[in-house]
């Protein structure tokens, strides 16, 4: 299963790039049904465009990659949504889900998560039992990632798709619109960014190669000179 | 090489084989069902046609949605237009009376058209957004003649499988298959909003598919041609778009 792990981050790599390149052709957003550049933004990315049909105030065009990049972001998403099935039966039937994802009884508290976060604020090294146990906020954040930010990147996308609005409308209008279905697509872009950037840091905090290693190899258990270093530091 | 490992070879292969002969057969029942678009064949086109495959499957037959006509936009955002030919200023010049559109190719009766012969042939409006590939898009009001209709008068042959068409500029032209132009939103569009169709969106005749994007829809439609393959069109991957590095299926 840690191969869905890194599909999911080839994936959501190509997604970034590619989708970063849709953008800057038109880095305006709106909120609503429609929006061009006859109807007031919600809000404009002061960045060169890749099209002259936008005003930006810049003096000049960027290349249009829009092709390439729609065709790759398209795969990606399949790639992402393959994959996610393929995992989502894993977390159901193995019992990572129960066991591993949702936080356990006692740590079912709001003190449970101040906690945690005190623990991470002050540094204090995690317990042995804890290096083998995802706890409270690395399980709530990874439910959040699961089972909200993935499905509603995936709904938002969905409800961009002329073929698919035309025929679904309410995939579209539910979330107030097809501009408003790309902002949200957006503002759920950058959340996945933010989760992206805390958890490599926090994978750098605890040892960049040791938890690579895990994660590719599959073999947690920390060897005996680590186990000691770890002590000594 | 002890039992375990030799057991989880034959696993694997007989895995391997069963998933390859499944593929073969996918591929088969797609190519049959007309699931696997022109462009299958480019860098990106598994998910290309893993895209086309399931909307042709999903939506094909779904009825077209439409808008209420309060949200019809008020100032619609006309795109800027190629250069347009000597022909293009001299039908203008005419009010575009000689403007003629061909429908020939796989079909029995073939036709030349004048906009009055179509406003004659029958009428449908439709309140349908544009959705651009950039990310803008406007609702309007389109009117104009069913192309299932234009198809019928022509007599379509059942051999066709798409339908190729043409602008007045020569580097745009495009296809759709016969399930997109026989919807009964596919729509040769000659007003626009209580008027004549503006130039500035494709008058006098656009190619309205308002269940892809905005590229698709065609303007100064001057040829619609039947066909049963797209191989023989330019680079044979389905029209002028993926030839400039964008999907043939723009439904998405």
């Amino acid at each position: 299963m840690r191969v869905t792990h890194w599909l999911t981050f080839l994936a959501f790599i190509a997604l970034l790039i590619t989708g970063i390149e849709i953008l800057i052709s038109h880095p305006r957003f709106y909120w609503g049904e429609v929006g061009n550049v006859n109807t007031p933004p919600l809000f404009t990315f002061h960045i060169p465009s890749s099209r002259d049909t936008v005003p930006t105030g810049f003096g000049y065009v960027m290349p249009d990659q829009n092709g390439w990049s729609r065709y790759l972001h398209f795969q990606a998403a399949w790639l992402l949504v393959l994959t996610g099935v393929v995992y989502l039966a894993y977390l159901l039937f193995s019992g990572h889900l129960r066991r591993n994802l949702f936080p356990t009884h006692e740590q079912r508290s709001f003190r449970a998560y101040t906690t945690r976060f005190g623990q991470y604020i002050s540094r204090i090294e995690p317990t042995v039992a804890e290096l083998h146990s995802y706890n409270v906020l690395q399980r709530s954040s990874y439910l959040v990632v699961i089972f909200v930010l993935f499905p509603l990147i995936i709904w938002t996308g969905l409800a961009m798709s002329p073929g698919v609005t035309t025929a679904f409308p309410l995939v579209g209008s539910l979330l107030g619109g097809r501009q408003s279905a790309r902002t949200i697509h957006l503002f759920v872009t950058i959340a996945l960014i933010l989760f992206l950037v805390v958890h490599v840091t926090m994978v750098a905090l605890s040892g960049f190669r040791a938890r690579m290693r895990a994660m590719i190899t599959g073999k947690a258990q920390l060897t005996e000179t680590e186990l000691t270093t770890k002590e000594l530091s | 090489m002890n039992p375990l490992s030799r057991r989880k070879l034959l696993y694997t292969g007989t895995a391997a084989v069963a998933g390859a002969a499944g593929l073969v057969a996918a591929a088969r029942l797609a190519e049959k069902y007309g699931l696997i678009p022109p462009d299958h064949g480019v860098l990106y086109g598994t998910g290309e046609t893993l895209t086309y495959a399931c909307q042709r499957v999903l939506t094909t037959h779904r009825p077209l949605h439409e808008f209420p006509r309060s949200m019809i936009s008020k100032q619609p955002f006309m795109n800027e237009i190629g250069k347009l030919p000597d022909a293009f200023k001299a039908s203008q010049a005419a009010n575009f009376s000689d403007w003629r559109l061909t429908v020939d190719g796989l079909v029995t009766h073939p036709l030349s058209l004048s906009v009055s012969d179509l406003r004659a042939l029958a009428v449908r409006s439709q309140i349908t957004e544009v959705a651009c590939e950039e990310g803008w898009s406007y609702i309007a009001e389109w009117v104009g003649t069913p192309l299932s209709a234009v198809l019928r008068e022509a007599g379509l042959k059942p051999e066709a499988r798409f339908l190729a068409y043409f602008s007045i500029q020569p580097d745009w032209w495009e296809s759709i298959d016969i399930d997109e132009a026989l919807h009964p939103g596919t729509l040769v569009t000659w007003g626009m909003n209580d008027g004549d169709l503006p130039v500035g969106f494709g008058g006098p005749l656009r190619l309205r598919a308002p269940r892809q994007l905005g590229y698709k829809s065609v303007k100064f439609l001057t040829r619609i041609t039947a066909t049963d393959s797209m191989k023989h069109y330019g680079k044979g991957l389905g029209s002028a778009s993926p030839e400039g590095g964008y999907a043939w299926y723009a439904g998405i």
